[in-house]
């Protein structure tokens, strides 16, 4: 010991573990314009790929004229559905267990569906050529109104499923129906309803929006005719998935097929699936034996791939006169467009939407949940949350605002009455859910400590009270989003996609010199793996978070791994990261007890090395570990220091959160101001502070977007009229309110490192929030329930219909 | 289509090319002059992705034409760290104030910040926030990219920084 010897502070300083505000490991090359995107991609000899689409949301196709686009020059093919028949690809399973159209075969089904593929020497006369195909259609009666597609005149959509009365979830009802899924007990419900003092129903939706991340979706393909190997980059949250999906429907040997996710200009649910792009540009390559690369456009993004939501939601819930919730019934009529695309687990079909009991006590809850075919895209996917987990907290906490309102009470306070309480953790719901643990009262109590909460009750009595006598034209509106999501999907007893299990995977091998490479399933869009998995290894294993290079991505050298999507990340690949260095820790043990001449036992751990107990200056850094792990290991032993972990979660994870939007509206004219969003979120352990704020921060402006405006909307013809960011609402910083974080701790009890994922929790919990608080600013005009989403001229048209602005 | 040979010089050196009419200037950056950091998230000059920086303005480059740059001195994002290759005030503020996640929008905002703080040195965050309000992030919710700005705007301006309270 001398005064160079770091201080213990010193030496868990270094390793920049968990809970340590890391600097980003993946900025160094992003803000310096060298990150490597998709669309960066360029090939020798590489093609370009581009669709002809249709402009009819619901007709026949009669007949596609190739001829004159194969004459413009660098046209070099055009593909359609009878070319993609040759290869048995005209048609492809989705992960929800319909089947979809790769290109429009026989007939298009919602505007902008994928009708023929144009190959050529770039993407201008790739373009060039588009223009120059000609369909001929029939137009067909177009089905949008989810409500109309079970009339028994409506017209059918889906004429391949024709006979088929039931689907891969069960019995269908109707030519256009799809699944019916129902959760709970449906008679003891319906008795708690007939026993009510209070109760209330109101149809809420949760309209049809889009995950739009910046970079749309692409891919590259390159087939080798030689070595008949297929390798794909592409904008894949999930490119393990994508390469076993690849395998299976294109008859290639799965290790013939190389798939390559580089960096990704986020996701948000939009690159889950599969889409028409991919196997076009594969059949492409096949097909004209050059690398051929795909990138859509931002209105073939919006229009065409993967939109979110499109919940209808009539909720019943029964009370007593003092406010004790009793039964919970819901409806769901689920719009899923012309083909099933849902990525959820597969056993799944409403994704875990029985999550709707919300943080809540209900004793008994029924759900019943109808999905339909309409003339719009498919998709389906969880837009920033987990499988349908913002339509049930968006349901729920609309929901209880109506309860607390006709009960005259003040919305936290029921919400107070009703949350289950810390001690009935692990809490089994009504429908189903084991949840892992809470303390919500605590969370809420914070919250409303935070903001002052009876201060702006007070201060918006006065204002209505003002708002009466004329002396202003503002409403305020507080909005509580109180919400509990489910994460982590998931455990193999019920998670899965296409069979595979939904585990996830860890490889960690360190080097000689005290440094190491980990090898991830999980694949980052954004959400700063390569810093955050590395500083799991530091605090495990004691090597510096900066000496760790966490590697994505790359389905040849990466384990096996489900991706990333639905908050799953941290509750399961975080979980097999520590699981991997703990093994690694173990046998690091016995090469410190052999280098150290002491039993095992008589070793502790001491930040970034073994100790002997009570002899604290004897012994070994986990640097001078990994040197005599390649040449002096105790006899018997393999030299060498890695592991792999594949990690099946024992269950999921409940992250939890008390949000508050505080929001002024002008009534003649529906400008509205969020004057202040407060945040508070448990996600348990706190891997990195910096990265939670900031995903807390994306997430909150995502869920601000959808609530105030941002939407996929149709006309009656079927006709996308927000499909460009000119009508689809995109915040700018000037927008964008401020953001207010906040946070408690609830570790999992069943998580190695007690984390539960956080980055969907703001969208999940934010559009409840500045929902309630719109419709909490109308209800003293006589509001109950104004759908979302909330734009100007959404908040003067309920002024106007409440009679408060001249008709 | 006939192709129109145009130079320009970018981030210092001297590119030259040929270029149909149509060719847009983002193409020719990221297809002939090899300069991919500069994105495209649209094509209705919405994002912003694509900004860069033309004779001393903004310019989204999904839409201006190539040979409209002819003779034009652009700076992209690989033009943007200091002469000695280390990391500008900006970049630096973008990393340290968590500025970024997926990184796909921070060229085009790097780009435009540079711009607005040779207009505006010491702009208010209601400036700031208008000043970048032609370019979309979709991660981040702007909050830390408005402090990456204020860092950098500290630093070069020699005073020392203060993060606000959140």
């Amino acid at each position: 010991m001398n005064d160079l010897t770091p201080t213990r502070e010193q030496r868990e300083a270094a390793l920049e573990g968990m809970g340590c505000r890391r600097k980003r490991v993946e900025d160094i090359r992003f803000t310096q314009g060298k990150g490597n995107y998709v669309d960066d991609v360029k090939l020798p000899g590489m093609l370009h790929g581009d669709f002809v689409r249709s402009p009819h949301a619901h007709a026949r196709v009669k007949a596609i004229h190739t001829e004159e686009a194969l004459k413009v020059p660098g046209v070099l093919a055009v593909i359609t559905a009878e070319t993609l028949k040759t290869v048995n690809l005209a048609w492809m399973p989705t992960l929800a267990g319909d089947v979809q159209m790769v290109l429009a075969d026989g007939k298009v089904l919602f505007q902008n569906q994928e009708v023929a593929f144009v190959v050529a020497t770039d993407r201008y006369a790739a373009d060039d050529g588009v223009s120059k195909v000609v369909v001929d259609y029939e137009p067909l009666p177009v089905l949008v109104d989810p409500f109309k597609a079970m009339d028994p005149d409506a017209p059918v959509l889906r004429e391949d499923l024709a006979g088929k009365t039931s689907g891969a979830h069960g019995p269908r009802k109707h030519h256009n129906h799809i699944f019916e899924w129902t959760v709970g007990d449906k008679d003891l419900t319906d008795a708690a309803f007939k026993k009510a003092d209070v109760t209330i129903k109101e149809m809420i939706s949760y309209h049809r929006t889009h995950p739009s991340p910046l970079e749309t979706c692409q891919c590259v393909c390159s087939f080798d005719k030689v070595k008949g190997e297929l390798t794909i980059w592409g904008t894949f949250q999930a490119p393990h998935v994508i390469r076993t999906v690849v395998s299976l429907i294109a008859k290639l040997p799965e290790q013939k097929i190389h798939v390559i996710a580089p960096d990704i200009g986020g996701g948000f649910g939009n690159k889950v699936g599969a889409y028409p792009g991919y196997i076009c540009a594969a059949v492409a390559s096949i097909v004209t034996g050059k690398p051929v690369k795909w990138v859509e456009d931002r209105i073939e993004n919006l229009t065409a791939t993967a939109f979110a939501r499109d919940y209808h939601m009539t909720t019943e819930i029964a009370a007593t006169k003092d406010g004790k919730v009793t039964g919970l019934r819901v409806h769901v009529l689920a719009d899923h467009g012309g083909f099933d695309a849902c990525a959820d687990p597969s056993k799944w079909p409403a994704g875990f939407f029985n999550i709707v009991t919300g943080s809540y006590d209900f004793p008994v809850a029924h759900l019943a949940v109808d999905g339909v075919y309409t003339n719009k895209a498919p998709g389906g996917v969880a837009y920033r949350c987990s499988f349908r987990v913002t339509e049930a907290a968006y349901c729920i906490e609309r929901a209880m605002d109506i309860l607390a309102q006709k009960l005259g009470m003040d919305p936290a306070e029921l919400r107070l009455k009703n949350f289950i309480k810390p001690e009935q953790f692990p809490y089994h719901s009504a429908l189903g859910w084991e949840y892992d643990s809470g303390d919500y009262h605590t969370a809420m109590r914070k919250m409303m400590e935070s903001v002052d909460y009876a201060g702006l009750r007070k201060e918006q009595a006065e204002k209505r009270a003002a708002f009466k006598r004329g002396e202003t034209r503002e409403i305020m509106g507080i909005g509580i989003g109180f919400f509990t999501e489910i994460v982590g999907a998931g455990p193999s007893k019920n998670c899965d996609i296409l069979g595979i299990a939904m585990f996830d995977s860890c490889e960690i091998r360190l080097h000689p010199t005290g440094a190491g490479i980990a090898r991830m399933g999980t694949k980052s869009q954004g959400q700063g793996h390569e810093t955050t998995w590395a500083q799991i290894i530091a605090s495990e294993i004691g090597i510096p978070a900066d000496n760790i290079m966490v590697e994505e991505g790359n389905t040849d050298t990466a384990p096996y791994g489900l991706g990333t999507y639905g908050s799953r990340s941290t509750p399961v690949a975080g979980a097999a990261i520590a699981m991997a260095a703990r093994k690694i820790k173990a046998k690091a043990q016995m090469i410190a007890a052999y280098k150290l001449e002491v039993h095992e036992d008589d070793l502790e751990w001491d930040i970034d090395g073994f100790r002997v107990k009570g002899l604290p200056e004897k012994a070994m850094s986990m640097k001078d570990i990994c040197w005599a792990a390649y040449n002096s290991v105790p006899p018997g032993m393999e030299p060498g220091l890695e592991a792999v972990s594949y990690y099946d979660p024992p269950n999921m994870t409940y992250p939890f959160g008390a949000y508050l939007c505080v929001m002024d509206i002008d009534v003649d004219t529906g400008v509205y101001k969020v004057r202040r969003f407060y945040a508070l979120d448990d996600c348990g352990t706190r891997i990195n502070p910096m990265i939670i704020e900031g995903q807390v921060h994306g997430g909150l402006t995502e869920a601000f977007a959808i609530a105030m405006g941002q939407e996929i909307r149709y006309d009656s013809e079927g006709n996308v009229v927000t499909g460009s960011f000119m009508d689809f609402f995109m915040p700018t910083a000037v927008e964008t309110p401020h953001w207010e974080t906040d946070y408690t701790v609830t570790p999992s009890p069943h998580h190695p490192i007690g984390a539960k994922g956080v980055g969907e929790s703001p969208n999940v919990g934010g559009v409840p929030a500045f929902s309630n608080a719109v419709n909490d600013a109308f209800s003293f005009l006589g509001a109950t329930h104004i759908q979302m989403p909330h734009d100007f001229w959404r908040n003067w048209q309920a002024a106007k219909n409440l009679g408060v602005v001249a008709a | 289509m006939p192709k129109t040979h145009i130079t320009m010089k970018v981030n210092g050196s001297e590119v030259e090319g040929l270029a149909e009419p149509r060719t847009l200037l983002v193409h020719f950056l990221r297809e002939q002059a090899q300069l991919t950091g500069t994105h495209i998230g649209c094509e209705t000059s919405h994002c912003g992705a694509c900004t860069i920086d033309i004779d001393g303005m903004s310019v989204k480059s999904c839409t201006m034409l190539a040979v409209q740059a002819n003779g034009a001195e652009i700076t992209t994002i690989e033009g943007m760290a200091n002469a000695d290759g280390t990391l500008s005030p900006l970049q630096e503020g973008f990393r340290m104030m968590h500025g970024l996640q997926c990184g796909f929008c921070t060229p085009g905002m790097i780009v435009r910040a540079h711009r607005l703080l040779k207009e505006n040195p010491s702009p208010t965050e209601a400036e700031i926030r208008a000043g970048i309000s032609g370019n979309i992030c979709r991660c981040t919710g702007y909050q830390n990219i408005v402090k990456a700005i204020q860092y950098a705007a500290a630093k070069i301006n020699g005073v020392e920084f203060q993060e606000a309270a959140e």
